[in-house]
């Protein structure tokens, strides 16, 4: 397909603006830019015509089935968008007086007062933008709270090596050193390694449960409090709790701060890589520290203030707000008991597409799963030659977004499905046909296996040669 | 009771059969008893009606102005129809991150193009696919310049204060030492700069038009910048790049900016997006996804999330940034807006917004008391008057016309004016001001 820039003609225009109304005002000659930039020239038909195409060659969660795991990838509901676009939200400027903002004050009001009774805190914050801008954020609390009490041993997080690779680059981030853990061969914290590694340098634990496996770790309870009683603190990465909403609060596991991911559990759409919403909920001992500005209830309406030990800013103004919107619509609509009820789904969908898969794609670990599971291909590579990569993009040939590749880490051949229960049974039925086919066709013709796929738009990419000779940007002198 | 769950109540029962276990709560036997089933205290759930009915409520408690003076970061520019059209297509709304590039080609393509026009945008040679907003692209530029021998990061006090509080932020959580550059009459102070610069700086962040929308002497940093062996970074406005001296052209290492003006509504501060831009020398050092093109196993033109070894995912600890989610639609809208705005429409808001912003200034002077701050300088669509009456007063006089007025800062009030701005709000505007400061 074309590019842009490829369907360009010059003197082409749209006619979008008018002309000046008041004397034209050139600026100062020295510093104006030599050339105009080269950006594409087209119709407003071309335009159109131009991402109808892109959208063509895009899988979204409305295409189809997408069992990404670790990502949630939910049906996000059309009153969503409908609600963010109203000129109430959309139209007000970040730096109007309070008084003409109370609605937006009482959305992010509202929002965290109901998030912390999901998870069990007293405050949060909707300013950072992802996950990941989250648990840089929490850990900056958790930097925040130790320097406060003058405890400047506190220098080390542990993380297990089991955890997204967030955890470790955010904690680096936030300037503390990094020490990792083994992990059971589930993915749960091998309890004698932590308490090995916990001392007067521990600043804190990060954490993710339901584990990157699958499963919520049983010895939660003493995990927290072997890091309390080192004088750290629990950070809870909250990538899998749509597991576990109305099921178990991070607070009552002994975690401090939690971060969300408004685009994973509370269904506001990922965008093809956001805009997200990462907040951060605090318990009492980190919530003095928490990002300025925060909304809260004041002489009947609500006005902004400054926790009394903030840390600061991460982002100018107050965080994603339209994602705050569509995430506050989503709770309103399920309430508490719809919540717990869209758990309970998504760990029996797991359940059940796991049951469909296990004579074909054992898992990685026997039992009951959480709201995803892995699989391990290894014997499949063994025996056939057919590897996780080759399944996974043969599965884009069934309309399927593939599950999540080779993560994690502990698990070799690993692929990790993650349901969601906005789908069906049909839907999982259908699914599981189509992936034990691709299977039991890997012993009988693992040649179409590795030439798959053939019915996208594009097969499979040279990755190597992208990373060895970078071609980043459009070259007009190619033409 | 609203809920998304498509499969019925029997449907449950017979996969709670296949799976093999009596119920839900044995789905959660690992959960510890005294934790698990917590009773929320949060009401049932609700229809779809009575949420959007809700949700309109809590809008309309909000005041939409009718015409907005006021940008100090965030700024209320014309968004062409097509924007909107195209970028709410669901396939775009509701995708991941494009991690199988067979079928995420729609997205890649984008980001591409993206990267492709804030490059001739800036002049820059290679750019990211995006990163949150303006404030964390400010602090991602200073990480990139940081090395063993480099550390201190020396930032405009020009500059927004929500750049400088969240550059603060970041580099107080690395143990980095940020030394802030004085403003002197509403510029940043080149002197003063080269007072503070020694061998252990890494970079020199400089906003363009500053703060205060004066129109820095943006090569002379660089030069001073570089002549200390650090890097220069600028902070650009993407509506006044289309006119102004590219950060390439000013010797800028990198630049960066709030890509909010190019086509995203102002939506109370976000989601906007934070562009990213450097040389060929530090492409490397850029944080988050970046795209690029290769070729499949048919020989076809196609694109990839690339240079994926600085990232997260695979360096861990060493990773130089966490960032994996970015604002990738928003990248999407601004890369709409400006195939849509093309080089002459780009051009054209630049000199509306220029031009009614000096109206606006000239007409205000001829009130005595609303002299310019800073009347030597030269401004882009921002500038700050000085006022013979609280700024309040006058302000409050606006918004009971449906004016949103300027933001009032230490010396006066900061105006705004861009292509939306008509003759006849403009002369409105100057009207109140005259009656207020006659009353």
């Amino acid at each position: 397909m074309k590019l842009i820039f490829e369907k360009s003609v010059p003197g082409r225009c749209c006619a979008l603006l008018p002309a000046c109304d008041v004397p034209v005002r050139p600026l100062e000659s020295r510093f104006a830019r030599k050339d105009p930039p080269r950006l594409p020239e087209l119709s407003e038909v071309d335009l159109s015509r131009h991402y109808t195409a892109l959208a063509g060659r895009v899988h979204g969660v409305n295409d189809g089935f997408y069992p990404l795991g670790s990502c949630t990838m939910k049906y996000n509901p059309a009153l969503h968008e409908e609600l963010a676009a109203l000129p109430g939200f959309a139209g007000v400027h970040p730096l109007q007086p309070q008084h003409t903002v109370q609605g937006c004050l009482e959305v992010l009001a509202r929002a965290e007062a109901l998030l912390c009774e999901v998870t069990g805190m007293e405050q949060m914050t909707f300013q950072p933008a992802a996950g990941a801008h989250g648990e840089l954020t929490g850990l900056l609390l958790i930097k925040a709270y130790h320097r406060d009490r003058g405890d400047a041993a506190r220098t080390k997080i542990i993380v297990p090596d089991s955890a997204h690779g967030t955890n470790p680059a955010s904690a680096s981030m936030a300037g503390f050193e990094v020490v990792n853990i083994p992990s059971a061969p589930d993915g749960c914290v091998d309890l004698e390694a932590l308490r090995a590694a916990v001392g007067p340098d521990t600043a804190g634990l990060m954490l993710t449960n339901p584990n990157t496996l699958g499963l919520f770790d049983r010895n939660i309870l003493q995990i927290t409090r072997i890091v309390h009683e080192a004088g750290g603190l629990n950070y809870y990465d909250g990538a899998n709790l749509n597991a576990v909403m109305g099921v178990a609060r991070p607070g009552d596991m002994g975690f401090d701060v939690v971060h969300l991911n408004l685009h994973k559990t509370f269904s506001t759409p990922h965008g093809g890589g956001g805009p997200g919403s990462g907040a951060v909920g605090a318990g009492a001992l980190l919530a003095p520290f928490l990002p300025a500005p925060r909304a809260a209830a004041a002489g009947g309406g609500y006005a902004f203030e400054t926790p009394p030990k903030s840390i600061g800013t991460v982002k100018a103004f107050y965080g994603n707000f339209l994602v705050v919107v569509r995430a506050l619509a989503y709770i309103l609509t399920l309430g508490g008991d719809g919540l717990s009820e869209a758990s309970e789904n998504a760990v029996l969908n797991a359940n059940y597409l796991k049951a469909l898969l296990a004579p074909y794609a054992p898992p990685a670990c026997a039992g009951v799963c959480m709201h995803e599971f892995v699989v391990t291909l290894e014997r499949l590579k063994k025996e056939t030659g057919v590897t996780a990569l080759d399944v996974a993009k043969a599965m884009l040939d069934c309309g399927i977004h593939p599950p999540t590749m080779y993560f994690p880490l502990i698990v070799h051949e690993a692929l990790m499905f993650e349901p969601t229960e906005t789908e069906s049974k049909e839907t999982l039925d259908w699914a599981a046909a189509q992936i034990t086919g691709i299977l039991r066709r890997a012993a009988e013709d693992p040649q179409s296996l590795h030439a798959a796929p053939c019915t996208t738009p594009v097969g499979r990419p040279d990755e190597v040669a992208a990373a060895r000779a970078p071609k980043l940007r459009y070259r007009f002198d190619t033409l | 009771m609203g809920s998304y769950i498509p499969s019925t109540g029997a449907q449950r029962e017979e996969m709670l059969r296949a799976v093999g276990v009596p119920s839900f709560e044995a789905l959660y036997a690992d959960v510890p008893q005294e934790i698990r089933f917590p009773e929320l205290k949060m009401g049932t759930g609700r229809s779809e009606l009575e949420v959007a009915a809700e949700l309109r409520a809590m809008a309309a408690k909000n005041h939409v102005f009718s015409s907005i003076f006021r940008g100090a970061g965030a700024y209320d520019h014309y968004i062409p129809s097509i924007v909107k059209r195209v970028t709410a297509k669901e396939e775009f709304v509701t995708a991941y991150t494009p991690y199988q590039a067979e079928i995420s080609q729609g997205i890649l393509q984008s980001i591409f193009e993206y990267q492709t026009m804030i490059c001739e945008l800036t002049g820059m040679d290679a750019a990211n696919a995006s990163v949150y907003d303006g404030a964390t692209a400010a602090a991602e530029a200073a990480a990139m310049c940081r090395d063993r021998r480099h550390s201190r990061v020396l930032v405009s006090a020009a500059a927004h204060p929500a750049v400088r509080s969240t550059v603060r932020t970041y580099c107080e959580g690395a143990g980095v030492e940020v030394a802030e550059v004085p403003v002197r009459d509403g510029r940043t102070d080149l002197e003063a700069l080269q007072g503070l610069l020694a061998a252990g700086d890494a970079c020199f962040y400089l906003q363009q038009p500053n703060f205060y929308g004066v129109l820095e002497d943006a090569a002379a940093f660089g030069a001073a910048v570089h002549a200390a062996g650090a890097k220069f970074i600028m902070g650009v406005d993407p509506i006044a790049a289309a006119a102004l001296a590219t950060p390439a052209e000013c010797g800028a290492d990198i630049a960066v900016g709030e890509g909010q003006p190019l086509g995203m509504p102002l939506s109370f501060g976000g989601p906007y997006l934070g562009f990213m831009a450097c040389t060929h020398e530090l492409f490397r050092k850029l944080p988050g996804r970046i795209v690029g093109e290769t070729t499949d196993s048919r020989g076809e033109r196609c694109f990839v999330l690339t240079l994926q070894a600085r990232e997260q995912h695979i360096r861990r600890e060493k990773a130089s940034s966490n960032i994996c989610s970015n604002e990738a639609l928003c990248a999407m809208t601004a890369a709409v807006y400006m195939a849509a705005m093309g080089p002459q429409g780009m051009a054209q808001a630049a000199q509306l917004c220029t031009s009614k912003a000096h109206y606006l200034a000239s007409r205000l002077g001829e009130t005595p008391g609303f002299e310019l701050a800073y009347p030597k300088a030269e401004f882009f669509h921002e500038f700050v008057t000085r006022t013979p009456v609280e700024p309040q007063r006058l302000l409050k006089a606006l918004e009971e016309q449906d004016i949103l007025g300027g933001l009032p800062v230490e010396d006066g009030i900061l105006w705004c004016v861009t292509e939306k701005n008509t003759k006849e709000q403009i002369d409105r505007l100057v009207e109140i001001a005259q009656e207020v400061a006659r009353a």
